[in-house]
């Protein structure tokens, strides 16, 4: 757990410091943050999102419901044709407001709608031990830490205890899939078997 | 002849210890826990070569102080002789190492192959980590994995260990019998999800957890408090963790350069006014210690001396955690050292030894 590289005299330098000043000097010094905030440099919007969690949340179960009624709609037309169009939305929707990585397996209800995968680590279960003291991240000093905003964003939902809840690995295979989809076939198929088990139970 | 140790295989050091009922692995570190004794762990800083002889040259030195010796993952994301490697040489010479595996570097195929590897040589202890980010390192360049994150890397131990079974749930012939440890940081934000977080850790297969550096005891108190107030104490083995600072410009450096690391004011002001600003630093550390032993629930200290680990006997010692106790030492077996000082005799003793005068002084 120690991570220091503390020079044994004077101010230490960490090696990556070393390593950086010693690669080749050019004109172009692109920004020093990592990759994956390349692609989505503020962070505005998926704030306002956790602070509005409650709202999103009552939002949700409600979209989700509808989701679930048009599920013969979307076996009607094969979930597989419907992919493609529902993922543009999804992608879209959930990027704007919570910068979404597409997962394709989201638990953005169980993390106070902050996106775990916002994480430099792609954390799904809780804080890493480096937040710093201003509750910002680690690997990006600018960047609030996603599960100090997303204990934050729990405190204010109905079913924020889903925080507790010790999630699976991702599964790299479903990424770039549409999670609403997954959800509502898997709610309907659980519909099911729950109805064909009472009317076993009634016979 | 020398007597047997406590917890010794009298068959081999090397060698896993019986089996214990409500064990779940075949080690010291479990024994000494569950026998409710202090326990005291510490940091091996790995070395940068391939000589097996500086790994035990390192571990020598906390010979007869320590219950475990941590062997760390690429700590900060430097390069370093893999913990693998480490506990393959230390649990041939009978010491008991506690693996720490980092998501950082390995995906689930690496880590579970680990796992079963480190298990087959012994390793009856497995830290669980999710690593520093590639950016704190000497390779910032590298690709960063976190395939698994600690909890997951836990409940997938969790899981080899009492379902025999790898993540995909294909079947084990022999499941690794380990004991599960993790670590907490009680000294950065969120503070009120830390305990819970614990609880949560304590869910995914947690036994033994080892915290960040402890600087703060005031803080660490209300972590133990609402760790005790939710149960945790009781079904988790809390060890804090303690470390030496060199002197007041190394914490002013940690506190800026190192996230997660908490150093208060009052810590640096009473290095800054110390004259020998090493040995203060040292009697602060033994200071942490016994006010963290009085803390109800601490089972424990991880004494990390990164660099200044000559000191950790003398920290030990200072400190009076072991009350007399003398963790495992490794010691040279009686037919060991009859034959090194025969071989002795015969290299520097100036003799020319006949069969003849041999039996006559048998006889």
């Amino acid at each position: 757990m120690s991570e220091t590289t503390p020079a044994k005299e004077g101010p230490a330098v960490t090696q990556a410091t070393l390593v950086k000043k010693a690669a080749p000097k050019s004109d172009y010094k692109p920004a020093d943050v990592s990759p994956q905030r390349r692609v989505q440099r503020s962070f505005a919007v998926r704030l306002w999102s956790i602070r509005h969690s409650r709202l999103l949340e009552w939002f949700y179960s409600r979209f989700a419901d509808m989701f679930l009624l048009l599920h013969p709609l979307w076996k009607g037309l094969g979930y597989g044709r419907v992919e493609a169009p529902v993922k543009f939305v999804e992608k879209r929707v959930k990027g704007f407001m919570f910068d979404c990585r597409m997962c394709g397996q989201c638990i953005l209800s169980s993390t106070g709608m902050s996106c775990p995968m916002n994480c430099p680590k792609q954390l799904r279960n809780g804080p890493c031990g480096g937040v710093r003291a201003n509750g910002n991240c680690e690997v990006e000093p600018d960047m609030p830490c996603v599960w100090v905003k997303a204990w934050e964003g729990s405190q204010n939902m109905v079913h924020g205890d889903k925080i507790l809840t010790v999630q699976k690995p991702v599964d790299q295979s479903l990424r770039e899939t549409s999670a609403w989809l997954r959800v509502t076939a898997q709610s309907a198929a659980a519909r099911e078997t729950a109805a064909k088990a009472n009317t076993g139970a009634a016979a | 002849m020398i007597a047997r140790q406590r917890d010794e295989n009298p068959a081999g050091i090397h060698l896993p210890l019986d089996p214990l009922p409500g064990h779940s692995s075949r080690g010291r570190l479990e024994r000494v826990l569950r026998r409710g004794e202090f326990a005291v762990t510490t940091e091996l800083n790995p070395p940068d070569s391939a000589d097996p002889e500086d790994v035990y040259n390192r571990a020598k030195i906390f010979d007869g102080w320590v219950d475990a010796i941590n062997a760390v993952d690429a700590s900060g994301a430097n390069c370093h002789m893999s913990s693998v490697g480490i506990c393959a040489l230390l649990t041939r010479m009978g010491y008991a190492p506690i693996m720490q595996i980092a998501c950082r570097d390995r995906n689930r195929i690496a880590i579970q192959g680990d796992v079963l590897g480190g298990a087959a040589m012994g390793v009856a202890n497995m830290l669980c980590l999710t690593g520093d980010g590639v950016q704190a390192g000497d390779q910032p360049g590298a690709k960063p994995v976190f395939d698994l994150d600690s909890m997951s890397l836990l409940e997938t131990c969790r899981i080899m260990r009492d379902n025999g079974k790898f993540l995909s749930g294909r079947k084990l012939t022999t499941p690794p019998q380990i004991f599960l440890g993790a670590a907490v940081n009680p000294f950065a934000p969120p503070f009120d999800f830390r305990p819970i977080h614990l609880g949560k850790k304590i869910a995914a297969g947690a036994q033994f957890v080892q915290t960040q550096y402890c600087f703060d005891v005031p803080m660490f108190r209300t972590f133990m408090q609402k760790a005790r107030d939710l149960g945790h104490t009781e079904k988790v083995f809390i060890l804090c963790g303690v470390g030496p600072l060199a002197s007041a410009k190394t914490a002013k450096w940690i506190r800026s350069n190192v996230p997660g690391i908490h150093i208060p004011d009052a810590i640096i002001k009473r290095l800054e006014g110390a004259q020998d600003q090493k040995k203060e630093g040292k009697q602060l550390c033994t200071d942490i210690i016994n006010e963290v032993k009085e803390v109800p629930g601490v089972a424990g200290v991880h004494v990390m001396a990164y660099r200044q680990e000559e000191y950790v006997a003398e920290i030990v010692d200072e400190s009076g955690v072991l009350k007399g106790r003398q963790p495992w030492k490794r010691e040279i077996r009686h037919d060991d050292q009859m034959v090194a000082d025969r071989l002795d005799r015969i290299l520097h003793d100036e003799i020319t030894e006949t069969q003849v005068d041999m039996v006559k002084t048998a006889h």
